[in-house]
Formats: C-alpha cells, sequence, structure tokens
C-alpha cells in the first residue's frame, strides 16, 4: 500500500503490449485529475484529547440536536465506559452519532477519554463506494447523506475506514444510513459550530477552517513541548479528515488506527478503474479479431475436419 | 420420468433425434412433458429430491417472508462492522463467478469458431444465466430497500463508484444471456422468427458478454479494494484484486459447467440426447485443459502478488496456514488432479476436481467477503435464519434449473424442419 506508485509501474510493465500500456497512460492521467485536496475554505474540528473529562455531554448534545431515540442508559451513566461488546468498545449507531470512549493507557495516569464521530474526509471512502451517489461533501467540509435515494447496499460501511455509518437493521420498511451530519443543516450551513462542539464544559473541541485548525495544532504541539504527540491524527490520514485530533498518549493506545496511511480510499480502487476503458476500447477489436482469424482457420481447414478437436 | 422413459411413453422431442420427426406438440403437453396431469403428478411424488425441496421450501420460505416483514436484522446478523453476511458472500460472490461458465464457452463457440464445444454451449449458457439471475434475487433478499434496485439506473447516478459498474453490467449481461438463450426457447416454442433473429447478432452479443463480464467479474474484487486494513492483507491487493476474481472465476465457471454436466448425465440422462452423452467425456477434458490454464495463472499472480508487497511474513501466522489451507485445497490440489485427469485421459478424476475446485472458489470468496474480513476485529458467525434462508434460495435456483432443463432444449436438440 505505502508504495502504490511503485506498484502501478509494475503493473504496466507487466502488460507486456505497448498499446496496452499507453491506453493505461490515459487512464492514469485521467485519475491523478480527479485528485483532490479537499474544499480550501471548508471548516473542521479539532478535538484535544487530552482535555476531555469524559462527562459525556457531547453525546448528550448530539442525541438532542439529531433528534434521536433516547439512550438505552442514561447520558450521566458512566458504567457504558465498560461496555465490551464482541471485545470492542462503544461505537457509534443509528441511535448515537457520538460516542466517548474510556482507554486506560498504561504509564498515564488517569484514564484517557476520546469524542469520535464521523471525520467528514476530505476524500470520503463512504462517498466514492456509493453507486447511488447518495454522499455530498460540501464546500463548509461537512459529508452528508441523502437517505430519499440509498438503495441499502451497505457498501458505504466496507468502504469507511473508520467503521462509521450505522445502517437501521432493525427497519423493515425504511432502514437509511444513521452518521454525523456535522450538524450541516441545523448549523454548519449557517456557520454556527455543531452542537457537541458548542456543547463540551471543556473545550475539548475548537471549531474552525481546517487550515487554521492545522495551524493551531501545531502551535499547540509546539508551544507545550513533551505534552503531546508530535502528531495530529487527520492531517494527513486516509487524504485528510475535517475532523482531527491531538493526543498526549500513542494514537494507537485510544483506539486510533494508526496504520491507515495517508492516501484516500479511492486510490485503492483507480488501480481497477483504469482497467474500465481498456477493456472497453480494446475488447472489442481483439474479439472480433479472434473471431476472423478463427474463421478463416476453419475455412482453409474443412477438408479435415476431424483436426478441430479438444 | 426415468421410469416412463423405459416405459416407453412419447415424451416430447424425446424420440426426434432417433425417428427424424416429432408430432406436434401443444404448449400443454411440453410444459407437462407429454404426461397427463396424474402421471405428471405421480412422477413428481415419486422423486425423493421433491420431497427435500419441499421441506427445505415449508421451512425457509416462512423465514423468507418473515425478512422482509421484520427486517434485516431480524434475520441476519449483519451488524456495523459487518455489513454483509452470507446472501452477498455466497449469493452474490460464490453465484457470480461459478456462472461465468456462459461467457467462457460462448466465447469458445462463437468467437474462437471451435464448435466441437457447441454439444454443451447451451447448458453453460444457462447455467451463466441462471447464477446471474439468482445473484441478482440474493441480492434483492440482502438489500436494505429492494424496491429501489433501479435508482442506480435512473434516479441517482453514482458512476464513478465499483458497484454501479457492477449493478450496469449485471444488467446489462442478463439481457445479453436471455437473448443468447432465445434460440433455445424459440425451438422449444416453434418461433422460427426469433431464432433467426437471434442468430443475426449472435456475434455482438458474445463480444458484449466477453466485455461485461471480464469487468463486472473484475469488479466484484474490486469491490473489496475499498477496504484496506479490514481484508487481511494477504487476501487483499489493490493492484490485482480484480485479477483475481476475474481470472478465477474462468476456472471457476469451467468447473461448475463440469459438475452441473455430471449432474445432468447422472439424473437426467433420458432428457440429454447422444450428441450430448457422447461428446460429454471429450468435453469435459476440454474444459479441464482450459481450468488448469487459468488455475495457474492463478497462482502465479497470487504469488507475484504476496512477493510485491512483500506479504511472506504474513504467512508463517496462523492467518498464513489458513491461506496456504484455501491455496492448496482450491488451487494446487485442483491442478494436480486435473494435470492427472488430462495426462492419463481419466475424465472422472477431472469430474471430482473440478467439484473440487468449485468448493475452492467458494472458499475464497467466503473468505474474502467475511472470514478475512475484519481480521482485526473479530468474526461474525451468520445468524442460523440467515442459513436457512440462503439454502431456500439456493433451492429454489436448483428448482429452476431442473425445471427448465426437463423442457427446453439444453441438453437436447430439436430437429428443425424446413
Ligand atoms: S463534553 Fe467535552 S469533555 Fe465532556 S465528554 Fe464530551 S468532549 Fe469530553
Ligand atoms: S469517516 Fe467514514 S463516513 Fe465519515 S466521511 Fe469518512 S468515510 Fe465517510
Ligand atoms: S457534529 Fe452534530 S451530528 Fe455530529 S456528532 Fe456532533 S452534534 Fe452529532
Amino acid at each position: 500500500m505505502k508504495n502504490l506508485l511503485d506498484r502501478r509501474k509494475f503493473l504496466k510493465g507487466g502488460l507486456a503490449s505497448g498499446v496496452l500500456a499507453s491506453v493505461l497512460g490515459t487512464g492514469k492521467k485521467a485519475s491523478a485529475e480527479h485528485s483532490f485536496e479537499g474544499y480550501p475554505d471548508s471548516m473542521g474540528v479539532l478535538v484535544d484529547l487530552s482535555k476531555c473529562i469524559g462527562c459525556r455531554t457531547c453525546e448528550a448534545a448530539c442525541n438532542k440536536e439529531q433528534e434521536l431515540p433516547a439512550p438505552d442508559k442514561p447520558f450521566d451513566d458512566m458504567s457504558v465506559f465498560d461496555e465490551i461488546r464482541h471485545g470492542q468498545k462503544r461505537r457509534t449507531s443509528e441511535k448515537a452519532y457520538t460516542v466517548v470512549n474510556r482507554y486506560d493507557v498504561p504509564g498515564h495516569d488517569g484514564p484517557v477519554f476520546r469524542k469520535f464521530q464521523c471525520n467528514h474526509c476530505n476524500e470520503p471512502g463512504c462517498l466514492s463506494s456509493c453507486f447511488v451517489n447518495a454522499y455530498t461533501k460540501t464546500p463548509e467540509g461537512a459529508v452528508i447523506y441523502n437517505e430519499k435515494v440509498c438503495v441499502g447496499c451497505r457498501t458505504c460501511m466496507i468502504a469507511c475506514p473508520f467503521y462509521v455509518p450505522a445502517y437501521q437493521y432493525s427497519s423493515p420498511i425504511n432502514p437509511v444510513i444513521k452518521k454525523c451530519k456535522m450538524c450541516y443543516d441545523t448549523r454548519l450551513k449557517f456557520g454556527r459550530p455543531p452542537a457537541c462542539v458548542e456543547a463540551c464544559p471543556q473545550e475539548v473541541m475548537t471549531f474552525g477552517k481546517r487550515r487554521d485548525l492545522i495551524k493551531l495544532g501545531h502551535e499547540r504541539i509546539q508551544g507545550n513541548p513533551g505534552k503531546y504527540i508530535d502528531h495530529i491524527y487527520g492531517e494527513k490520514e486516509v487524504g485528510g479528515t475535517a475532523w482531527m485530533y491531538l493526543s498526549s498518549v500513542p494514537f494507537s493506545e485510544v483506539g486510533f488506527n494508526t496504520e491507515l496511511g495517508d492516501q484516500p480510499i479511492i486510490n485503492y480502487v483507480k488501480e481497477f478503474l483504469t482497467v474500465v476503458p481498456m477493456v472497453l476500447t480494446i475488447w472489442p477489436a481483439l474479439f472480433t479479431g479472434f473471431h476472423l482469424l478463427a474463421r478463416r482457420k476453419e475455412n482453409q481447414k474443412t477438408t479435415t475436419p476431424s483436426d478441430r478437436n479438444a | 420420468m426415468k421410469r416412463y422413459v423405459a416405459q416407453g411413453y412419447d415424451l416430447p422431442f424425446l424420440k426426434n433425434a432417433a425417428t427424424g420427426g416429432d408430432k406436434k406438440w401443444s404448449i400443454k403437453e411440453k410444459l407437462l412433458l407429454g404426461l397427463t396431469p396424474g402421471q405428471y403428478l405421480a412422477q413428481f411424488v415419486r422423486n425423493p429430491f421433491n420431497w427435500l425441496f419441499l421441506l427445505i421450501f415449508m421451512a425457509g420460505l416462512p423465514i423468507l417472508i418473515g425478512r422482509f416483514y421484520y427486517g434485516l436484522g431480524w434475520a441476519t446478523h449483519g451488524s456495523y462492522d459487518y455489513p454483509w453476511g452470507l446472501f452477498l458472500g455466497w449469493g452474490l460472490f460464490v453465484m457470480v463467478p461459478l456462472s461465468a461458465s456462459g461467457f467462457m464457452l460462448g466465447t469458445t463457440v462463437e468467437v474462437f469458431g471451435r464448435d466441437d464445444f457447441k454439444p454443451i454451449e447451451r447448458l453453460a449458457l444457462l447455467n451463466g444465466l441462471l447464477g446471474y439471475l439468482f445473484a441478482v434475487i440474493f441480492l434483492q433478499v440482502d438489500l436494505g430497500q429492494p424496491w429501489r434496485l433501479i435508482y442506480p439506473m435512473f434516479v441517482s447516478l453514482g458512476p464513478a463508484a465499483v458497484l454501479f459498474l457492477v449493478a450496469w453490467h449485471v444488467a446489462t449481461y442478463l439481457s445479453v444471456q436471455v437473448a443468447e438463450l432465445l434460440p433455445a426457447l424459440a425451438e422449444w416454442g416453434n418461433w422460427p422468427g426469433l431464432k433467426k433473429f437471434i442468430r443475426s447478432m449472435i456475434l455482438g452479443l458474445t463480444i458484449s458478454g466477453i466485455i461485461l463480464s471480464t469487468l463486472h467479474q473484475g469488479a466484484l474484487g474490486a469491490l473489496f479494494t475499498y477496504a484496506p486494513g479490514k481484508v487481511h492483507p494477504l487476501w487483499y491487493s489493490a493492484p490485482f484484486q480484480w485479477f483475481y476474481f476475474f481470472c478465477s472465476s474462468i476456472f471457476a465457471g469451467l468447473s461448475m459447467l463440469i459438475v452441473v454436466s455430471t449432474l445432468c448425465k447422472r439424473f437426467l440422462s433420458w432428457r440429454c440426447d447422444r450428441r450430448f452423452l457422447d461428446n460429454l467425456d471429450q468435453q469435459t477434458m476440454g474444459l479441464a485443459k482450459g481450468a488448469v490454464l487459468a488455475l495457474v495463472t492463478y497462482l502465479a499472480i497470487k504469488i507475484i502478488a504476496i512477493a510485491h508487497a512483500e506479504n511472506w511474513g504474513y504467512l508463517v501466522t496462523g492467518w498464513g496456514a489458513y491461506y496456504l489451507l484455501e491455496i492448496s485445497v482450491g488451487v494446487l490440489v485442483p491442478i494436480v488432479l486435473y494435470t492427472k485427469a488430462l495426462r492419463n485421459n481419466l475424465p472422472g478424476l477431472a469430474r471430482f476436481a473440478a467439484l473440487i475446485t468449485v468448493f475452492g472458489i467458494a472458499l475464497n470468496r467466503i473468505n474474502t467477503a467475511l472470514v478475512a474480513f475484519n481480521w482485526n476485529l473479530y468474526q461474525e458467525i451468520p445468524h442460523w435464519r440467515e442459513v436457512i434462508i440462503s439454502i431456500t434460495v439456493y433451492t429454489l435456483y436448483i428448482v429452476t434449473y431442473r425445471f427448465i432443463l426437463y423442457r427446453l432444449p439444453i441438453l437436447y436438440q430439436i430437429k428443425v424442419k424446413s
């Protein structure tokens, strides 16, 4: 995965015919044009895990803002931090667009809390995998979803590297994907910060232009030597995300996947997408050619049809 | 049926090969195989398979209906982490490669002009058509909102998505396959005009079949390239995934054809004509040859991909052992058996090899879609209702398959009176 380009070269070299390689080349150019750095003025949120006290106020705020069903356990019940399903801590669901989890990190005094929700990727896997184009990345930075067109194939759930989209398996009539929308229609659209951000009593989250947040994050890391891990999670991961994280403990210790790499998900699929025009253009000619050849041989062979045995 | 044939009943088209002509059959006679309703029922009751099928339907259909009434959460273990279960793992990812026989044999006969494969071509086409049809039915069982199936076609288009390509191609390819089989229907119903019309486009149909098949077989693999890190690296390769799936669909389709033709010979011999039966051994060997070539290519690509991604280290883990097991059962053993069968001209051994290959392909697809998926999270075991629904839909597939084989000229030829 790390040396995607090398692989591409390899693939190209492996195809002996020059024609094939040249067509592949065109495909590559086309896909490079598609590469996309995100909207320049898009907004984002910087989450500073070191400030979070695990009060779950953000969960409650989200629940209210998004008019989600009442939770199984009230928001002041801290026993949820001990819940384990299939060896995993709590995750986002159709009833909760955001969750806070507690991690006990060896060598760190006191638990570390991590708030989690959709990261609103610059080049979202969910968006690029959806065959009815249900997802949109808005210029403001949110990744929103149109439930009116969703067919329910659930490929977006396969493609989201953060396991965010949650499907309403319980509904037989109108099951749809449920996920954080960065409060797009109620707040972000009007330039206001998301409900969870605003509700946080510890000011864990900073809302602002993604560009500025990256600067702010690095300043904070530099300004407090030894306090933070020198990395903003989400600055580069899978092509960059609108929600980014600062942490004082290694990210892998608090539930982050640190092996995702910087390539957006769509890049892994491009290898196949470049093959498509190639097959479409070359196959018809190639196989018609085969056909003509085969028929000619046959005409020559009419005298000895018994030769044509398997 | 065998008993009626043995008693010398005059069944539609059964004797025409021998006598050179058949009497005119009405559609009703053709449907009931020339038996009276009473006789038809008698043979139906006599066949033990029908009882088994009936049992499966009695258990399965209520659960299938329940899935639409109570929702997917009731019927499956589909979860936020495992969005896909058996319906797609088996119904889409296994059924589609096993149905690649249609385009393989279409290409062999119509494009490469290998008329020696003609006796089995129609069976290959039918195997393809039904496999795809039921893959779509499985998909419909799995989709959250199946009534929106046409949305990607007409309502809201996401053309950059791999599944978009799959949807369009499978839909188009289904119609191509229907068209390719219309001649059989035309002969059976005695509509010569239809047949002539299709024959005039057969080359175009076949070539579009090749294009569509290459792309959507590959696309099914490419669907998993959306999940780097989720699929275990040994089952994942961004550059090669589509080729894994395409290449393995070749030997999957050919082996499935060998298996199906063997079953036909064993259980439906009354319906097969001499042309089919006498050529079968030789055709099996031909198919085996094709399968072995594809198997070797597939193995080579697998090794290259591991070398390229420097995944050797994974081979010594538990996952590696499982991977090697899959490769041994699904690729190495078939290669050895097929080669031996070819060298010593043993069609029986080739048939056995085909059965193992089919099993191996199923194993590979299930592994990619379910077992090696989320390898660093946890394993999901399909819900029992999910298993029963899958068996029920598959049984429906078998019953439909048999219904058509009984009637249409797939395993036999109708002499067309000019
Ligand atoms: S409200 Fe703020 S401090 Fe409290 S749990 Fe949420 S993010 Fe953490
Ligand atoms: S985190 Fe997942 S759901 Fe959210 S935008 Fe990225 S890919 Fe889509
Ligand atoms: S941004 Fe809005 S939708 Fe997303 S977690 Fe926060 S409150 Fe919920």
